[in-house]
């Protein structure tokens, strides 16, 4: 049963690293926002290969059924990732503010000069 | 070398693009610097969102200036460069640190070998020549892996990837307008410029320690840095496989 969640769970993985070097190929993904994915799809892989290190995990935080330490994991990745992107879209907002502000004075100065 | 006549030079319009980020106290010299070397040159000032008064020290040392409304970054700031270069239509666009970095002394040199040996692109190497120039340890071993790495993509050998002073060709500007890496772009820009089949050389530049101020360049940046460029590097390789296979076949 282990077994079966580390295989389908390292595969998953595997692909989600290659579609992600897509992305980045075919110009969809800056890599200053892939490097986030690129770390855990390389931590899942490590985490779904080790099962030693799985259990250590488990045990560390009190889970009896090792597997569902990968769940626990997984969600705490995505919880990280949502924060990075508030952070992103909060600066991204800030940033876009202004330019709307800077171009409606520029408007308003060639308006007036007119 | 070949000679640096300056009647020869100044057939050629030539843009200085100076990025600068709080660079209030540097400009001064800097700009002074540039009038005595390349007194036909106009000079750029891309002002990345400073908080203090580089901008209008630019415009009262008779600039040109592109005020970046907030931060956009180094990439950004030089392509804002490159894109005002274009619009007018000059022959060579060169960067040129504000920092006091770079000295203009070796900007006729870099000019006269872009238009001596045609070529598209002009890295200022801190390397070529023994010109006193220390590197700190901590940097020299990064800087080496970008060297060894670029080399092997654009078959040459490049001795200062890294190095932010350079000329231009129209050719190059014209892709640097349309495509240039946002963040770290000296060492990206180089495999992007090989691929699309330009020209690039070295000729040597002298530069000096920083004058005002400190690198931008902390140690978590750094690491980020060493990432961020192996992967953009690995990413430009990639990309160019699948059209070598369909040439070869």
């Amino acid at each position: 049963m282990f077994l079966r969640t580390s295989l389908f769970s390292f595969a998953f993985s595997i692909l989600l690293f290659i579609f992600i070097i897509e992305l980045i190929r075919r110009r969809k993904l800056q890599e200053r926002y892939s490097l986030l994915w690129l770390g855990v799809a390389v931590a899942m892989m490590i985490v779904s290969l080790s099962r030693r290190l799985l259990e250590i995990l488990a045990k560390a935080v009190g889970i009896y059924y090792p597997p569902a330490a990968l769940l626990l994991v997984g969600l705490l990745f995505v919880i990280a990732l949502l924060l990075h992107y508030a952070t992103v879209i909060s600066k991204l907002s800030d940033e876009n503010k202004t330019l709307a502000q800077k171009l409606a004075i520029l408007e308003n100065k060639l308006d007036e000069r007119s | 070398m070949s000679s640096v006549n300056e009647e020869r030079l100044k057939q050629y319009s030539l843009l200085v693009i100076v990025p600068s980020y709080n660079e209030a106290k540097n400009l001064p010299n800097t700009v002074a610097d540039l009038k005595k070397f390349v007194p036909w040159a106009e000079i750029l000032v891309v002002d990345d969102g400073s908080t203090d008064n580089t901008a209008q020290t630019a415009t009262l040392l008779g600039c040109r200036l592109l005020k970046m409304p907030f931060n956009i970054g180094i990439g950004g700031a030089v392509q804002a460069g490159y894109q005002y270069a274009l619009a007018g239509d000059y022959d060579f666009a060169a960067q040129f640190d504000g920092d006091g970095q770079h000295d203009a002394q070796s900007l006729p040199g870099l000019l006269a070998a872009a238009i001596d040996n045609q070529t598209d692109l002009v890295i200022g190497s801190r390397y070529l020549e023994n010109n006193g120039y220390k590197t700190p340890i901590t940097r020299r071993l990064g800087m080496r892996v970008f060297s060894r790495l670029v080399s092997l993509i654009v078959k040459q050998k490049i001795s200062d990837s890294t190095s932010g002073f350079r000329i231009l060709s129209r050719r190059a500007i014209v892709f640097c307008a349309g495509t240039y890496p946002s963040d770290y772009p000296e060492v990206e820009i180089l495999p992007l410029l090989h691929f699309a089949g330009l020209k690039i050389m070295e000729a040597p530049a002298k530069m000096k320690a920083r004058s005002n101020g400190k690198s931008s360049i902390t140690w978590t940046k750094a690491i980020y840095y060493m990432v961020k460029v192996v992967l953009a590097i690995t990413i430009t390789v990639l990309r160019e496989m699948p059209v070598r296979k369909r040439e070869v076949v």
